[in-house]
Order: C-alpha cells, then structure tokens, then sequence
C-alpha cells in the first residue's frame, strides 16, 4: 500500500514520517516513534490507555489514524515532565498519592488529567470522575487517582498563584 | 485489529468531497469523527477503499443562529456543542443529550452529523432529532435537499441518504413559547449505549399541554417518533397520570431486541420509565 506523507508536532518537535492510512496512531507513535509511554488497552476505544493530547483535546488513539494527524500538534506523557527530567506536579502527585498500582492506565490517565486541569482548573470530585470516565483502571479503584488529581490541580494553582505575585 | 488498507482523501470543500464520493461509487465511505466508523473497520465489518475525511472542510463546521433556527455544521463534534453557550441557552437538551454519549476523549471527535448519519439505533442524536422536528440539509452530486428527520431513519443502518450524499447541516427550528424539553437514558455504565431512552419536548398554554413530541432511542432497528403517546397528552394537564398513560403508549411501539442490555421486555419497560422521567422533566422546564 502506497505511504502517505505526513508532518506534525510530537512533544514539541518536527517529527516528519511515511505512514501506511490505516496506521492507527497509537501504533505510529509505539512503533515508528517508539514512544511506548501511551498503552494499547482495549483497541476497541473504550479504556483510555492510548489517551494522547491533540490540538488541545483528549483522543484516544487507538481511534485516530495517524494521517488524521497531519499537521496536528500531539502530546504523550513523555512530554510531560520537564527537559531537565522535573516530573510534572501531575506526575509527582500519582506518586504522592499512590494513583498507580500496575502502573498500564496511567500514562492515559496522566495525559487526562492534564488536559482537564486545563479545562477546569479547579474541578470538584464529581468533575474529576466525569472528566475521566473514559480512563479505565483495573487495579486502584479510582479513589487514589482522584486524590491525586485534586492535589495537582491544588499544587498548580498554587504555582500560577505565586508566579503572578 | 487493524483495518484493511483504504486510499485517504482530504478534500478542503463540499464538491470536492462529493467528487471523491462519486469517483469511487461501490467503495468510498464519508469519515468524520471516525468514532463509529474506525471502530467497525478495525473489526473489518467496514472496508471502504476509500475514506473521504470531511475533518478539513471549513463549511461544515461551527454552529449559527439563522432566521429563528439554530444550525449545526454536519462536522461539529459533541464537544464543541456542550461549549456553545447559545445553543445551550436555546436549546439545552442538545447539550444535555451530548454530555450523556460516552467520555471525553469520544465527545471531543465524535460529530453531531455523524451521529446523526450512522444510522445505528444506539446513537442518540437521531431521537432527540425526532423529537425537535430538525431538517437535515444533504448535498451530492445532483445538487443540495433537505430531508426532515421525521422521514431519514428507514432501518438499521438504513437512511433516506443516497449513495454519496452527505449531510452538510442540521437545521433546528427554535422550541415554541413555553416549551421545556428533556432528553433521559438509562445505560449500565460509561461508554454504553442505551438500554432505552427518551427525548420529549412539550409547551403549555393555560397550565394545558398545548404541543408534545416524543421519541425513543434503541428499542427498535431504529429511533421512534412515538407520535401516538404525544398525541394523547394534548390538551392534558401534565401529571403522573397523564404521563404515565403516554408511556404505556410509548411502550407499544418499542420493539426492543434482547442482548446485554437486557431482556426485550425489560428492555420495553424501560423505554416507558424513560418516557415518563423525559415527560416529567420537560414539564417541569416548561414552567408546569
Ligand atoms: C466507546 C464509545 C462509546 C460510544 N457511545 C455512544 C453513545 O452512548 N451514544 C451515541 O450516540 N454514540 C456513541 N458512540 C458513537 C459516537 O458518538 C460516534 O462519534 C458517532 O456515532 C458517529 O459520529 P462520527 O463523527 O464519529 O462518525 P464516523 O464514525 O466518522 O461515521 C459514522 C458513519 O456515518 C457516516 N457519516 C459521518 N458523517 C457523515 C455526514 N456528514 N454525512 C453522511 N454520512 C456521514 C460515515 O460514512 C459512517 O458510515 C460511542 C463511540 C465509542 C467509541
Ligand atoms: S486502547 Fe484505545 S481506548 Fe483502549
Ligand atoms: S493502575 Fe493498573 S490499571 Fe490502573
């Protein structure tokens, strides 16, 4: 099958590639990209383990070809932390707070999260679970994931706080 | 679970999209928010040749108040719908119903118009279209028509569309004075298609319900219009009995299938218990 050309932003960086249209994107960025942070869950588009962020939204992608990604701006969770390697407040506190056990959900719940501190930067316990209902985790039930979340979204507020004084 | 190969296009407008459709008559498919479409091609029960993605075509996106009616570009996504204040203003059951089809991530692909076109009885744009009386503007090659909702849904998986038409818009008539509408759905968890739901709107003139609509989603091949059960609210003073005798109507026409939601008569009964909570809200916003 003929390859299409495609260019984008990857974690901040020109990333040009030949991908086959029926490259889904989690596979290009696992497999050409080898950036093997976002999980292949469920491919049926339901568990959120692929969740990667796309021109300042949530995707899933396993559902996204990667030709649709032409010209996008993506983020993994290994654009997260900072370049010296300073975990995002996101990721210190999944730490903190226990938010992971078998560690598969989380990049997808990461990725989430971020966004939707983004989009509601002081969000309630019901804001958190509905922001994250397409994020499934096997293991912790959740509780420790939103714990996790609302100290971030604390921790960052407190940041933004101090960095306008 | 990967799709069989296609040729992808991304064409920037309407005739173009149409031309590629055209081209490849037996073996091109419209793509939008893919959010049912890649799903069905990962598991090969889709293998279109060719995808014709309309993600790039700038007339068919964005929402827009027009002569009284409200306009939905075909490629608006769920998640730009729940964003609009106006619309939600105007008409909150659209944002109601969006907020309560799957997750973020899907909401944040997922269109109004694909929703709206699949044709898949578990989608639940289609009753709530029933329900608002909406006109869908199609474009193909022959030139551009309208279809009223009311006449799009012929089956599962079956619409009023001819091969390499799209739809480019929904038109949504604004609701009549004291009017209040309400769109409920029962479903077993996120990310679950309904086991039966309901959009109803009615309005009230003198405390008396002076115009109703209700429609059903998944309990039949298709949405339903149950035109009978609003018919007999005319004229009724909203109440349990009133909606309760609507909802025994509503069931009548539900010919739910049995599957993992459920048995098909609890199935049923559950579309007359969506039918009159959907009543009984749209009441209550009416001012009743
Ligand atoms: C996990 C999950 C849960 C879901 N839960 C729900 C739910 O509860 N309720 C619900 O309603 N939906 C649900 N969906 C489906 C989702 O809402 C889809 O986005 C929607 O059904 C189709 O819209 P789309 O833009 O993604 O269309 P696509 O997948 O791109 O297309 C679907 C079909 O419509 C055709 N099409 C698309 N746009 C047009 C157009 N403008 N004109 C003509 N034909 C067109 C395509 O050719 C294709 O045949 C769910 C999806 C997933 C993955
Ligand atoms: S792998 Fe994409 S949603 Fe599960
Ligand atoms: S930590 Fe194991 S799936 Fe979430």
């Amino acid at each position: 099958m003929a390859k299409t050309a495609i260019s984008l932003t990857v974690n901040g960086e020109k990333v040009e590639a030949l991908v086959e249209p029926r490259t889904l994107l989690i596979h290009f960025l696992r497999e050409q990209l080898s950036l093997t942070g976002a999980h292949i869950g469920c491919e049926t588009s339901h568990c959120g383990a692929c969740t990667v962020d796309m021109d300042g939204q949530s995707v899933k992608s396993c559902t996204v070809f990667a030709v649709q990604a032409d010209g996008a701006d993506l983020r993994t969770i290994e654009g997260l932390a900072a370049p010296d390697g300073t975990l995002h407040a996101l990721q210190n506190a999944f730490r903190e707070w226990h938010g992971l056990q078998c560690g598969f959900c989380t990049p997808g719940m990461i990725m989430r999260a971020w966004r939707l501190l983004q989009e509601n930067p002081h969000p309630s316990e019901a804001e958190i679970r509905f922001g994250i209902a397409g994020n499934l985790c096997r293991c912790t039930g959740y509780q420790n994931i939103v714990h996790a979340i609302s100290a971030a979204a604390a921790t960052l507020a407190g940041a933004s706080k101090e960095a306008a004084e | 679970m990967i799709p069989a190969a296609f040729t992808y296009h991304r064409p920037r407008t309407v005739p173009d999209a149409l031309a590629l459709l055209g081209a490849h008559p037996e073996e091109a498919r419209a793509i939008a928010g893919g959010h049912s479409l890649i799903p069905m091609m990962k598991l090969r029960l889709a293998t279109p040749g060719h995808l014709v993605d309309l993600g790039a075509i700038a007339a068919l996106k964005g929402i827009r108040e027009e002569g009284g009616a409200w306009v939905l570009g075909a490629t608006t996504t769920q998640a730009e719908l729940i964003a609009h204040a106006g619309l939600a203003r105007v008409l909150p059951i659209l944002r109601e119903t969006a907020l309560q089809i799957a997750d973020p991530q899907v909401r944040a692909r997922g269109t109004v118009g694909g929703n709206v076109a699949n044709g898949d009885p578990g989608n639940d744009m289609p009753a709530v279209m029933l329900c608002l009386d909406a006109v869908l503007e199609v474009a193909g090659r022959g030139g551009a028509r309208t279809i009223r909702a009311r006449a799009f849904y012929r089956g599962a998986f079956a619409t009023a569309l001819a091969a390499g038409e799209i739809v480019t818009a929904i038109r949504i008539p604004a609701p009549p004075a004291k009017a209040g509408a309400a769109y409920v759905k029962l479903k077993r968890k996120t990310g679950d298609y309904a086991t039966a739901a309901a959009a109803a709107m009615l309005s009230l003139e003198g405390g008396r319900i002076a115009r109703c609509a209700i429609a059903l989603t998944n309990v039949a091949p298709m949405a339903l219009l149950a035109e009978a059960a609003a018919a007999g609210l005319i004229g009724a003073v909203p109440g349990a009995a009133a909606f309760a005798a609507a909802a025994a109507a509503a069931e009548a026409i539900a010919d739910p299938a049995a599957d993992g939601h459920g048995p098909a008569d609890y199935r049923r009964r559950m579309a007359g218990v969506m039918v009159r909570r959907a009543l009984a809200a749209a009441a209550e916003r009416a001012g009743g």
